[in-house]
């Protein structure tokens, strides 16, 4: 019987290949080693753990949801026209992909901060969102953007435009094409690009911090909870961390089969 | 449903002017790169022309002079292309419903008129299938469907059986022949017998420019464009199926292959063969192959490194050797014989 073993790789490969899953993997093994297991239930269910962990879960699924109604649009008009500055935008858009987080926050502190450029707008209309619960929200949407317009615009460009050519010359109108061929073809890469989105709304961590402070219950999230406890309570703040990484497995996890198929 | 087609587009160096009758099929054939699927594009609204205008029965789709510019989904013409195309996440019969319901008509309707239409083109068992499920020739039937399915006041088709196997081609060919009938239509091919079997007229475009235009057998059997010359090269006869074979008008049977679904008896059919099949013989010798045909050499003209022998209705492609050989010359009396297994039988 054959079996199709393609072409072999050089074995010096393999070398470097393991030294960096191990690199990545070990520090994983050494959180679970450091979790104090005796108090584990206490420790991830104190009221600022519990806490954190909810307005982590809120806020990520919040900025999700805004990542995809405004992310959606500009994959579209990115992947699906052209004009001047085109390439200069997308390279804007994708700028907070490499942009360190607290200098994303500095930004949106000087944007929509009291002393921001829309600060005076904001005052008038009585709105306050620096060190606000939606602060967190638009400092996550803000990093994680990036990543649903990448995973979706990659996914709109490999789709093609031909069926969507062969819907309107059967009458549908582009709203009709968007919703009923453009959509269902891309949901693979839709739904991976929110995953990820999600993944990286939670992790969020430097913008948050410096756009939207640090206050129990209405700021901090859990990884700001981490790092706070890290000194007064390292146990609750290695719990909490291996709740982190069992929800970022639990998410990738999910993202993945969706991945594949694109 | 007429079309009256003028546009110019200066980057593809096109420039063409023709009209379409109602009912009638257009065929337009050229080489490659000669701008037809550029004329589709400007039909459909996939291409704007720098100049021109096109009007599908009194109804202006794009026209330059007054800035009149229909999308694609506002003009009521259907593509079939080479590609089915069937959008993948719905199954035959969602496919078919698209249209209409992208045009308003109720669910049910557009259901009951999708299952009508997947019957009309015999893949009515596959209504639920996706397309992914289905083979190329069914999948393709599906897409007549489709572009059938919105009633479309003309019909686009852009080489629709060029990419299916030569044992299905053939079936769907008829297919189309027959959906055709009363269609207006313009159908983009490079095959000459889809130019024979679907269309009333036909168009050859080279270099962007109409270079012949007439009724399908005169251009074809009088070929004034090298292109034409070498499309048209197919020997064709016309005649009535009997029991196995063909009888010509003048009484002389010829024998093949059936292409396509067997014709009962007293249909018209018609043969082709390529001119390379044709054996020529002295006019005197003895014995008879199954098809030979007494005919008068007209004239010789050299293509490529062979050399075509005309006559009244047939031509032959031989070598220089033979017609050194068997010393042909115009005016000279021959028998042209070809295998059976040379012969592609349609019904029409």
């Amino acid at each position: 019987m054959g079996r199709d073993r393609g072409v072999s790789l050089p074995r010096w490969v393999f070398v470097p290949a393991v030294i960096g899953a191990t690199f990545v993997v070990l520090p994983l093994i050494a959180i679970i080693t450091k979790v104090d297991w005796s108090h584990f239930g206490d420790l991830i269910t104190s009221d600022s753990s519990r806490a954190a962990l909810w307005l982590s879960l809120r806020t990520s699924a919040a900025s999700t949801v805004l990542c995809v109604a405004i992310g959606v649009p500009m994959a579209l008009v990115l992947a699906r026209t052209s004009f001047p500055g085109q390439r200069l935008l997308r390279s804007l858009v994708l700028l907070p992909l490499v942009l360190p987080p607290v200098v994303g926050g500095l930004a949106l502190l000087y944007t929509f901060g009291r002393r921001g450029l829309l600060g005076h707008v904001l005052e008038v209309m009585n709105i306050q969102i620096a060190f606000s619960t939606i602060a967190v929200v638009m400092a996550q949407t803000f990093v994680a953007l990036p990543f649903l317009v990448v995973s979706l615009e990659g996914s709109l460009r490999t789709a093609g435009h031909r069926y969507e050519v062969v819907a309107a010359t059967l009458g549908a109108s582009p709203s009709t094409v968007f919703r009923r061929i453009t959509l269902p073809l891309v949901m693979p890469g839709l739904l991976a690009g929110a995953v990820l989105s999600f993944a990286r709304a939670l992790g969020e961590f430097g913008a948050t911090i410096t756009f939207a402070g640090s206050l129990q219950g209405v700021t901090r999230t859990l990884p700001l909870e981490i790092y706070l406890q890290r000194e007064e309570d390292p146990n609750a703040a290695v719990a909490l961390s291996l709740v982190l990484v069992v929800v970022a497995v639990l998410v990738i996890g999910l993202a993945r089969p969706e991945r594949a198929r694109l | 449903m007429s079309l009256d087609f003028r546009a110019r587009v200066d980057d593809r160096g096109l420039d063409v002017e023709f009209a379409i009758a109602p009912g009638e099929t257009v065929a337009l054939l050229g080489p490659n790169g000669a701008g037809k699927s550029s004329v589709l594009s400007l039909v459909a609204g996939l291409l704007h022309p720098d100049s021109g205008q096109v009007v599908l029965n009194g109804r202006t789709l794009v026209s330059t002079s007054d800035g009149t510019d229909l999308p694609p989904h506002r003009r009521h013409v259907a593509l079939l292309a080479q590609q089915p195309l069937l959008f993948p996440h719905l199954t035959l019969r969602e496919n078919v419903a698209f249209g209409p319901r992208s045009l308003g008509r109720p669910r049910g309707e557009s259901r009951n008129q999708a299952d009508l239409w997947l019957a009309r083109v015999g893949v009515a068992d596959l209504a639920a299938r996706k397309p992914a499920e289905v083979s190329g020739g069914q999948g393709q039937r599906a897409a007549l469907a489709r572009a059938l399915a919105v009633d479309p006041q003309l019909l686009l088709l852009d080489e629709p059986l060029a990419a299916l196997d030569v044992a299905v081609a053939p079936d769907l060919r008829h297919t189309l022949r027959q959906l055709l009938a009363d269609r207006t239509a313009l159908l983009v091919t490079h095959d000459v017998l889809d130019a024979l079997l679907l269309a009333d007229r036909v168009l050859v475009l080279d270099h962007g420019r109409i270079v012949e235009h007439g009724p399908t057998r005169e251009v074809l059997s009088h070929p004034r464009s090298p292109y034409t010359a070498q499309l048209a090269g197919l020997n064709l006869l016309s005649g009535t199926w009997q029991d196995d074979h063909v009888v010509l008008p003048d009484g002389t049977t010829v024998h093949g292959l059936v292409a396509g679904p067997p014709p009962s008896s007293g249909e018209p059919v018609v043969a082709t063969f390529r001119p390379h099949a044709v054996a020529i013989y002295p006019d005197q010798v003895a014995g008879s192959p199954r098809n030979s045909f007494d005919v008068q050499i007209t004239e010789i003209e050299p293509l490529g490194d062979l050399f075509r022998v005309r006559t009244e209705r047939l031509s032959a492609d031989v070598t220089a050797q033979a017609v050194v050989d068997l010393g042909l010359a115009a005016q000279m009396p021959v028998r042209f014989s070809v295998k059976a297994t040379e012969v592609a039988i349609y019904g029409l």
